[in-house]
């Protein structure tokens, strides 16, 4: 008997797991192959506008991902670093082989968590209470919970060209069964697409005919405990190159041959809007006379190119001539070849906040199965569902980030509230806040909450209380000392090419200037870490901005705090649009907040939705 | 909300028709309960029907009932409209024989609430609704009429697009940095374009104000010393104008109590009974009632006697008002000149016993406040004090984004405020949820519509 099984060894399943098994409950991770554990399927980065952010918050919550990334990342970027505060974002080239390596070693050697390979069949209920699974070899295993995190693997269909194979990504066996069980017991069960693109040979490339990309010459770590792994001055570099005339001459010819543009007939998938493939761009973007490639090394221990932005499920012929199209790529050889993925997924509007289902409790989903893209977003998922699992267990209320919190809380509650259409991607422009979001600032936002479920160790947190007294010293610091209007003083204020001064004023005062940056105060005040220097910076720099965010952010959450009673039966209140009648009545928001969001419900409905409970609740009871 | 609501939706003016409005599912069968004619249930769809409104066996009155069924209907809902030809007392009957008889009275501004909730009109619709009710000239009335046919609406989603264009090409460039290949927008391309976009939300701010006018008129104040000739001065001007001077309590202008039409304009005249019945203002009553008269008030008249020298206290009037819109009329000029009105400025002279100076009033003010030149047909306007808050409010937020552009601030920062202007003109058009939005609009809707 486990408290939790966990089905399903990708990103979300390994946070999920380590999670539930480092808050002390027995957790059994099963998995079809466990070679394949933590694998990166597609892309070899991690992190990127948004995304880099969400590994953060991961860390602060006391996930694995970030320290996960730092140990096998061999390029590093700080993205968008001119563009503000807010939007800077890690990204990554991380080593394809390293990653899953250090993964598989994490859950190894972590208490109370067990690893089994084996395909899940059917998950057990009784009374809408899960305790277990079967496996396909009829095994059937207890458990009090079960998260599941089966990525792309329920029913998948491998697209290339004209043939549809039944199989999951590298041609590893699919499950065909789960999604059957799921649909049985109540679930919607919708069909979703990705793709990937090919792999070329590095020794087969003309780099000579392309530019190089290197990563930035700064060191940093997704991690907050700060441990630098990679040599700044040797990282592998990435290399750009654009499409040519050709290149688009050769998909239109034979666009028809792709398996999404009438090279199979039965494509029920739907594709994610931010990560086209290259037939996708050529059609729709047809005035466009060329688009950006990059060339990603997969890791240093093989000699694999992922050719980003060229996803496509071309047949394998027309898939060399492309490739040859590209400027250094005359003579490449094809490694693997790119192919489209159609995988089944579930309604996630059958969520609760907590990512515990609606209809079985104890029963958790997160990750791809859920409807989102990427590793960043199946991960912190999977975090949040082994935390509340656990918690869950332990009779305690689950753990729900707002959206001014975490980009962890703005994608949860876009997925339980809007629901998807096609694979979901995280974007800054998603967050209302995005200034309260930072890359900076996750570990301030969430260490407490990381600390509060046991993910947090003391240890960690005691850095963290420090890191707050510095932070709080300095802005003291700043606050008192002056710079006053003598020669001396005007000279250095000069210096920094800010304008001079008649009276007084406080280097807090002075670092509000747009053009003082607080490396060239230095050696006016103490000692302090990088980090420290970079957030107080910020939090002055942008103080009235960063208020202005907070309280609008506390309005938007009064509304979230008015709760909607469970119990609200949608057909009883007069004159809702039937639209929104129907999408509230799917979603069952638990907030007047919550409900504001889902599309299709308009502010005439919430204000009939106000009224009724005004009505219903207090009036009538009196 | 569907039950079925009435009200008296004309004013309660003697001679005029009265128009009883019914809205809602029982509309139909309960107008037909007392309509003795046609049956109403198996009439056409909007037609007009002749016959009579009976109370038992007892005749009320001779009447039209037109019957517009749901969804084509200014509510969306089965809507009776009773044309009643007869006195007020028999349009007040009716209106009792119909809540009698199942319906409940409206609340202020239900029908146009109904309208909005059913999603019929947009809250700038709502508004203009609201314009109709309260418009008591012609001028006004075009004007929101033209407004009805959404082109402020158009006009503000216009501007909301500009915004969100750049907007969104900003947030392309965050959250897909690596495409270099995609038009980055930097300080130095948006800035002109805020500008642009600023000019615009003025120009619609401007229109704006100049409608305040055009719809609520100009309070205006007439002060000055006892027997120095007010009421002969309002006296004229009623006459001129064959206006007439009524009460209109409880309304925000309850001391408004006369209204002169100058050009289509409204001069709303304030504490006209100060000037009949005590006529003494600045010497009883003294300065400081004055004063607060002309703070109330956006144009002041200032009566001055020809025959005699300023006093003391009449300059202390002068130096309040010179910062406000002020006419000074010197009047009696038929009398000996014996005042000293070198330093003074917009000054008429005037002699009600000999009709002079009257219409030089009335050019005055209208060359004050430019009244010649007020084109209301092509208005692109806001009415009510929220949405015209709310355009200074998405100005000040594009000044701000400017601003941090010039400063040097990065582009997301600039991107908070642009948001921001975004946010406001979406609260203008009810794009945005603001919980108690709706409640406030709607209970400054007067009865009927």
């Amino acid at each position: 008997m486990y408290d939790v099984i966990v089905i399903g060894g990708g990103h979300a399943g390994c946070e999920a797991c380590l999670a539930s098994a480092r808050m002390k409950h027995k957790t059994l991770l099963v998995t079809g192959n466990i070679k394949n554990i933590a694998d990166m399927p597609c892309n070899p980065s991690i992190g990127g506008s948004a995304k880099g952010i969400i590994v953060r918050e991961i860390d602060a919550l006391g996930g694995e991902m970030g320290k996960c990334a730092d140990k096998s990342l061999i390029q590093m970027k700080m993205l968008n670093s001119s563009k503000g505060p807010a939007v800077r974002s890690l990204r990554a080239q991380a080593d394809k082989i390293t990653y899953p390596k250090v993964m598989l070693e994490t859950l190894k050697s972590t208490d109370n968590l067990e690893i089994l390979e084996a395909m899940v069949k059917e998950i057990i209920v009784e009374d809408n209470i899960v305790k277990g699974v079967i496996l396909e070899d009829g095994r059937i295993i207890n458990s009090k919970a079960v998260i599941i995190t089966t990525g792309t693997y329920l029913k998948s269909d491998i697209l290339v060209g004209s043939t549809r194979i039944r199989k999951g990504p590298h041609g590893e066996k699919t499950s065909n069964y789960l999604s059957d069980n799921l649909k049985e017991l109540g679930f919607t069960i919708k069909r979703l697409k990705t793709g990937t693109p090919p792999r070329i040979d590095k020794s087969t490339i003309d780099f000579s005919k392309t530019r190089i990309e290197n990563g930035d010459s700064t060191s940093y770590t997704f991690s907050y405990e700060n441990n630098i792994y990679y040599d700044v001055d040797n990282q592998v570099p990435c290399h750009l190159i654009y499409t040519t005339p050709t290149t688009h001459q050769i998909i239109t010819d034979n666009l028809n041959k792709s398996s999404m543009y009438g090279g199979l007939d039965d494509i029920k998938g739907v594709g994610p809007r931010y990560c086209p493939s290259i037939e996708d761009k050529i059609v729709r973007f047809s005035d466009k006379e060329r688009h950006q490639l990059f060339l990603e090394p997969e890791s240093i221990y093989y000699d694999d190119i992922y050719l980003q932005g060229f996803s496509t499920s071309m047949p394998i012929d027309v898939q060399e001539k492309m490739v040859h199209s590209l400027p250094g790529l005359e003579n490449a050889k094809i490694l693997k070849y790119a192919y489209a993925i159609e995988y089944d997924a579930i309604d996630s509007k059958q969520l609760k906040l907590s990512l515990e289902t609606k209809i079985i409790d104890n029963l958790f989903t997160a990750g791809q199965i859920n409807g989102t893209s990427g590793y960043e977003e199946a991960a912190c998922q999977g975090l949040i569902a082994g935390i509340n699992a656990a918690l869950k267990l332990e009779g305690k209320e689950p753990l729900i980030l707002k959206r001014s919190e975490a980009y962890i809380g703005v994608l949860i509650d876009d997925l339980i509230t809007k629901g998807i259409m096609d694979p979901y991607r995280m974007l800054t422009s998603r967050a209302e806040y995005r200034l309260l979001l930072r890359n900076d600032n996750a570990d301030m936002r969430l260490t407490e909450y990381g600390h509060d479920v046991g993910l947090i160790t003391d240890d960690r947190y005691n850095m963290f209380i420090l890191k707050k007294d510095s932070i709080k010293n300095l802005i003291n610091e700043l606050k008192t000392k002056k710079i006053t209007p003598t020669e001396l003083g005007n000279n250095f204020l000069s210096e920094l090419n800010t304008t001079q001064i008649k009276d007084s004023i406080t280097l807090y005062d002075l670092l509000k200037r747009p053009e003082v940056k607080i490396d060239s105060l230095q050696n006016m005040f103490g000692k302090y870490s990088k980090d420290v220097l970079e957030q107080v910076e910020i939090s002055v720099k942008y103080e009235g901005y960063i208020n202005k965010a907070l309280k609008e952010a506390e309005k938007f959450n009064e509304l979230d705090s008015k709760k909607i009673p469970s119990d609200i039966d949608y057909s009883k209140i007069k004159n809702l649009a039937s639209e929104a009648r129907q999408k509230l009545e799917n979603v069952r928001p638990t907030s007047i907040g919550q409900a504001s969001r889902i599309s299709g419900v308009n502010p005439v409905d919430i204000s009939l939705i106000i009224v009724y409970i005004k009505k219903e609740y207090f009036y009538d009871r009196k | 909300m569907n039950d079925t609501i009435c009200a008296i939706s004309t004013p309660l003016a003697p001679g005029a028709i009265s128009i009883i409005r019914m809205s809602g599912s029982g509309a139909i069968s309960i107008a037909n309960k007392v309509f003795v004619g046609k049956d109403l249930e198996k009439v056409n769809d909007h037609t007009i029907n002749y016959g009579h409104i009976y109370d038992g066996d007892e005749l009320i009155d001779e009447v039209m009932v037109s019957v517009m069924r749901e969804p084509n209907t200014y509510t969306r809902e089965d809507v009776i409209e009773i044309n009643a030809h007869g006195s007020i007392a028999s349009a007040k009957r009716i209106l009792e024989l119909l809540l009698k008889n199942g319906c409940r009275l409206a609340n202020p501004g239900e029908f146009t609430e109904r309208a909005f909730i059913n999603g019929r009109i947009d809250l700038v619709e709502a508004e203009s609704v609201m314009d109709i009710i309260d418009s008591s000239n012609e001028k006004a009335l075009s004007m929101a009429v033209n407004q009805l046919s959404g082109s402020t609406s158009n006009k503000i989603k216009e501007i909301r697009k500009m915004i969100s264009d750049i907007e969104t090409n900003i947030e392309v460039n965050i959250d897909f940095p690596e495409y270099d290949d995609i038009n980055v927008l930097t300080n130095e391309i948006i800035k002109p374009k805020l500008i642009n976009i600023s000019d615009e939300l003025h120009t619609l701010l401007n229109n704006s104000k100049d409608s305040k006018i055009i719809k609520d008129g100009i309070d205006t104040v007439i002060i000055g010393k006892p027997n120095v000739g007010k009421s002969s001065i309002l006296n004229k001007l009623l006459e001129e104008d064959k206006a007439i001077v009524t009460d209109i309590p409880g309304t925000t202008r309850d001391i408004v109590e006369g209204v002169i039409d100058i050009n289509g304009i409204r001069l709303n005249l304030i504490d006209t009974a100060g000037i009949r019945e005590t006529d003494d203002l600045v010497e009883s009553i003294g300065v400081k009632k004055s004063l607060e008269l002309i703070n109330k008030a956006s144009l002041i008249i200032f009566v001055l006697n020809n025959n005699t020298e300023i006093t003391d206290s009449e300059y202390e009037i002068l130096s309040k008002i010179k910062d406000k819109n002020y006419i000074i009329i010197i009047n009696k000029i038929d009398l000996d000149k014996n005042i000293d009105d070198s330093n003074l400025n917009n000054v008429i002279y005037m002699s009600t016993v000999n009709d002079i100076g009257i219409d030089d009033l009335k050019n005055k003010i209208i060359n004050m406040y430019e009244l010649d030149k007020l084109n209301t047909k092509d208005f692109n306007y806001l009415s009510s004090a929220r949405s015209i808050s709310l355009i200074e409010k998405a100005i000040d937020s594009i000044d701000k984004s400017i601003g941090a552009i010039e400063e040097g601030q990065p582009i997301d920062i600039v991107e908070v405020d642009i948001s921001s202007a975004s946010e406001y003109l979406g609260d203008i058009l009810g794009i945005n949820y603001k919980e108690d939005l709706f409640e406030q609009l709607f209970s400054n809707f007067c009865l009927g519509k």
